[in-house]
Formats: structure tokens, C-alpha cells, sequence
């Protein structure tokens, strides 16, 4: 099994989102890179389980400049078998898509397997965009995945519950929550990372469809209105009548 | 120019994030002087979108083309914004949004703006609001391409029906020759009754402050009495309190109800994340210094043992009074 796995950079979880340049740009100051968990969690630690299981290989795929290096190298550490960097800004998700898509046209791997999103654009546009490109079935939001010789079958999220399907290699998938289990790198992991391959290569030139043009911060919330643990009949009264949502 | 809005059902009925979708597209449309048209995927009740302003429903009778088989609805959408001549397409961002929308953005090379939460502004170019950072911020786009296709965060608008009606008819495209190799095989618990919790409006959560998973039942009875969707933080699911798709947070569901009652949930930056836009939020917090009541509207600092119980009693005293 050759399974590719699209990873982002990201802001860490806990970072502090402040803009610069008239509030044009994202500040990056003081931020610490990380793998997009869903990238990272779900998708990297089960394509790294169906191979130990099943023999194969896992290759991480990024679009974006050296400084996406490091995290890189910490899906390496993971235990990816080599990595590969699109040497371009990823500008939007179509670019993204375009880029890895014209990159693994001729690769032939038996699955993409990504986030369902990144925890900075929040798009969920990736995945269904090289699943076109590539003219590939794609699942959105599986929870699920297990191989069985040519066919996979995994569990999509939908509204109130998931739907079982099954579906025919090679295909594309985003994961979700439930897919698989955190893992820590462990020294060995480290080690090896430092000498397995990432190669750089060439953008073919996709352009961009969107522009972001500004960002801001949610207006500021007004300080609690501390309500007697007592008195529920209070709390109730102000939903009702001051908040208006019950 | 028409405006082409992609409307999926659940058990033949328009799913309300779908409603939602259709009243913005109505609202685009008649912002850029055109006609709105909703594209429904096998609507039993497809006239209630002219409740919220569509003139036109294009309803698909076809089991076979359902969000299931994205490429399949791409045809359907693809056969339809030609035959209407429509430069923007709206979507929900519910999991039909997100299955398909990407797919027709890259076959059609429109621009795409998911999680959507404002009306475009065109005074140059196409400009829509959406949320970015796990909803710690929001950012302004600019759909660059001739055709534009944006995806409408659920409960970012409501819906206000009104007294409209739409024209129903039939539309059938023939996707014999698309074989994208998925089968469905089951679908579980798609019929519940409970409102799922990206379309939730009420929603009643509870953290690792209850202790363990047998004290739920105060939190279910909560939800019961109003009509709330459960939900849960992220160690509750990862210890296996409650299931994973009760989690709400950064890298569980999101969420924006119009009320978010927290029982025992400290306040994390990634809960936060997921559930700040929220209109009213409820914490319910031994702690005083619990960092969830920097982003409450109300707080009640109190052990959730004694406090839910009161709360219960008289939302239910309210619930009798007023129906």
C-alpha cells in the first residue's frame, strides 16, 4: 500500500491570533509550527498503522517554503518513510490541491489520506479539490478506515450519525476525530528523521482563486453577570428575558 | 445572474442548514439582480424554499445522485448552473458542503469560500466574511474567478420564513456513465430525532467535572427539557465518557448555538475554539478562576452536583409556565 499524506503548517493550539500590516497579514511572532492535528493524529498515525500492518509505504506531502521544514521532519519522526516539499506559497486551497495533484498524477498511490481541515483556514476544501483533480472517489470526514485488499470501507460523518461505505482503491479521504490515536515521537523516530529524504521540487504554477484581504478579532465580550448558585430561577429569568434564548 | 443553491435532504425533507443556504442565496441574488434558484436533491417538500425567497426549485428524482456520490451531485450541479446561466453557487458548510462543494471547484474553477458568515460585499470584487483560527478571528475574502461558489456557516443567519412561493420542477440528469466505485453499505443513527450538533440551537455540555459518565444523567435531563443536543469537551471523549462526535472543540465539532450551557468544563483555549460563537454562553464552574468564564455571558460559580438539579427544576417550573 502507497499512501500519500498532504500535511500543513499551523499555528500551535494555544497560540495568541493578532494580525500585523493593517491587519493583512497573520503576526508570527513569538508562534511555534506544528502539524495540523487532523493531519497529524488522525490521517499520518492510520496511514503509518495500515502500512506496519500491511507492508508499504508512507510519503508526506507539503506546499509551502523551507520554513515548513521542520515540521516536515516531525512527520518523519512519526514515522513517515520520506517526505516531499512543493516549493511554492500556498496561496488558497486550489492551489494546494492543484500542486499536490500534479505532483502524484503519475506516483500511483493507492490513497491520499489528509485532515479534514487545518485549524487556521478551517476550509475542508483540500481534500475534495485533489480528489477532482486526480479523478478520484472522494470521503469527506471519515472517522473510519480499514483496507481489505482493493477495497476500503470507512464511516462518514454526516448530521446526526455516520454512513458505512465502501469504496475502491485508489481513493481520497479526509479524517476526522476517532480515525486513530495521538502518537509521540520517540528518540529513534528523531534520529532517523534527520536522514530520511525530503525532496524539494518545483511548483507547476497553479493560481490562486481567492485572496484573503484582511483579518479581525471577535468584539471583545462584556464580563459575566455572576448568578446566585442558589437563585436558578434568576438565571432562567435573564435567559428568558434579557438573552432572549430560551 | 443567477444564484444556484445547492439544497440537500434527510429523509426527503430539507435539512435546515440547507433552508438557511437557500435564504442567503435568495438574498444574493436579489442583491445582484438575479433569479434564485435552488438545485434539491430529492425534496419531498421542496416548495418550503419559496419561504425563504427561491423562485425556482430544479428538484432531482434520483436516489442514485445523493451527497453519498459527490461527482454524481457535481453533474447534477454542473448541468444545472448551465442551464441557468448561475455565476454563484451556495452550499451549506454541513457535510454535503463539504463533500461536493471542493469537488465543483476544482471542475469548474470557481473560487471557493467555505464557513461563510456574511452577505458578499461587491462593491469590488466579491468579498465575503469568513471564520478562521477555530473561530478566534475572521478574515474578509476575495473570489478572484468569473464564477464563485461559497459555503454558508450553519446557524451564522437563522432562518426567517416568510410567505414566498417557488415553482417545483423536475430535473434529471443522466450520471450513468460516472462510476465513482462507493458503495453504501449502512448508515447509522442518521434517523434520531435529536438535532444534530452543527444545527443545534440549544446545546447542554458537560466536562470531566461531573466525574464520571454515570452522573450524565443530570445533563441529559437538561437537554431533554429544553430541546437541547448533548455535548461534551475533549477528555470526556478521549477517556470514553461520551462518544466522539458529542465533542465539541478545536478538533471536535464546531459549534454556534443560540445558547451553550458548560457544566463542569474549565474553559481550555481549544474548547473555546470551537464553541465561542456561540450568541449565549452558560458556565456552571466550582472554580471561580476557571478560565470559561472570561468568555461567559452568565456564570454560576457552585458544585454542578447541586447546582444542575436547581437549574433543572426550574427550567422546568419555566417550561410549564410557558409552554
Amino acid at each position: 500500500m502507497k499512501i500519500l499524506v498532504p500535511i500543513s503548517k499551523v499555528p500551535d493550539t494555544t497560540s495568541k491570533i493578532a494580525f500585523t500590516d493593517g491587519d493583512s497579514k497573520f503576526n508570527e511572532e513569538g508562534i511555534q509550527w506544528i502539524v495540523n492535528p487532523y493531519d497529524e493524529w488522525y490521517a499520518l498515525v492510520r496511514a503509518l498503522e495500515i502500512v506496519e500492518a500491511g507492508g508499504g509505504s508512507v510519503t508526506v506531502i507539503n506546499v509551502g517554503d523551507a520554513t515548513s521544514d521542520p515540521v516536515i521532519r516531525k512527520a518523519l519522526a512519526l514515522g513517515a518513510n520520506d517526505a516531499v516539499r512543493i516549493d511554492v506559497n500556498p496561496a488558497d486551497s486550489y492551489v494546494i490541491a492543484k500542486e499536490i495533484a500534479a505532483y502524484a498524477a503519475d506516483k500511483g498511490f493507492d490513497m491520499v489520506l489528509l485532515g479534514k481541515e487545518t485549524i487556521n483556514y478551517n476550509g475542508s476544501e483540500v481534500g475534495g479539490m485533489l480528489a477532482e483533480f486526480m479523478n478520484l472517489p472522494y470521503i469527506s470526514l471519515a472517522s473510519k478506515l480499514d483496507v481489505n485488499g482493493g477495497t476500503a470501507t470507512l464511516e462518514r460523518s454526516i448530521e446526526g450519525g455516520v454512513e458505512v461505505v465502501e469504496v475502491k482503491l485508489p481513493l481520497v479521504a479526509s479524517a476526522s476525530k476517532g480515525m486513530a490515536e495521538q502518537r509521540i515521537p520517540n528518540m529513534r523516530g528523531i534520529m532517523a528523521a534527520r536522514t530520511k529524504p525530503l525532496t524539494i521540487v518545483a511548483a507547476s504554477g497553479a493560481q490562486a482563486k481567492t485572496a484573503y484581504v484582511k483579518y479581525g478579532l471577535p468584539a471583545a465580550k462584556s464580563a459575566v453577570k455572576l448568578v446566585d448558585p442558589e437563585n436558578m430561577d434568576e438565571l432562567v429569568r435573564l435567559l428568558h428575558e434579557e438573552a432572549k434564548s430560551i | 445572474m443567477s444564484v444556484l443553491i445547492v439544497v440537500d435532504t434527510k429523509n426527503g425533507q430539507v435539512k435546515k442548514s440547507s433552508l438557511e443556504a437557500a435564504q442567503y442565496g435568495a438574498k444574493v441574488a436579489a442583491a445582484i439582480g438575479g433569479e434564485a434558484v435552488a438545485l434539491s436533491l430529492n425534496a419531498n417538500n421542496a416548495e418550503v424554499l419559496g419561504t425563504v425567497g427561491v423562485n425556482k426549485v430544479l428538484n432531482v428524482t434520483d436516489a442514485s445522485i445523493s451527497a453519498s456520490d459527490p461527482q454524481k451531485v457535481v453533474a447534477a450541479i454542473v448541468a444545472a448552473a448551465n442551464q441557468i446561466g448561475a455565476k454563484v453557487v451556495v452550499f451549506a458548510h454541513d457535510s454535503t458542503g463539504k463533500a461536493v462543494a471542493p469537488r465543483l471547484s476544482a471542475k469548474s474553477g470557481a473560487g471557493l469560500v467555505t464557513n461563510v458568515t456574511s452577505l458578499p460585499d461587491t462593491s469590488n470584487g466579491f468579498v465575503v466574511s469568513k471564520n478562521v483560527f477555530s473561530g478566534k478571528a475572521h478574515a474578509q475574502v476575495n473570489i478572484l474567478s468569473d464564477e464563485k461558489i461559497v459555503s454558508i456557516l450553519p446557524n451564522a443567519f437563522g432562518v426567517k420564513a416568510g410567505e414566498g412561493s417557488a415553482s417545483v420542477e423536475a430535473f434529471s440528469v443522466d450520471v450513468s456513465g460516472i462510476n465513482s466505485g462507493i458503495t453504501v453499505k449502512e448508515v447509522k443513527g442518521g434517523d434520531s430525532k435529536v438535532v444534530p450538533l452543527p444545527e443545534a440551537e440549544l446545546v447542554v455540555s458537560a466536562g470531566r467535572g461531573l466525574k464520571g459518565p454515570e452522573n450524565w444523567g443530570m445533563i441529559e435531563e437538561m437537554a431533554e427539557i429544553l430541546g437541547a443536543t448533548t455535548a461534551c469537551s475533549r477528555p470526556v471523549a478521549d477517556i470514553g465518557w461520551r462518544p466522539h462526535h458529542e465533542h465539541v472543540g478545536q478538533t471536535g465539532v464546531a459549534i454556534r448555538p443560540n445558547l451553550y450551557i458548560a457544566v463542569g468544563i474549565s474553559g481550555a483555549i481549544q474548547h473555546l475554539a470551537g464553541v465561542n460563537g456561540s450568541k449565549v454562553i452558560v458556565v456552571i464552574n466550582k472554580d471561580p478562576e476557571a478560565p470559561f468564564f472570561k468568555a461567559a455571558d452568565y456564570g454560576v460559580v457552585g458544585d454542578a452536583f447541586e447546582v444542575v438539579p436547581r437549574l433543572n427544576e426550574a427550567f422546568r417550573k419555566f417550561k410549564a409556565a410557558n409552554g
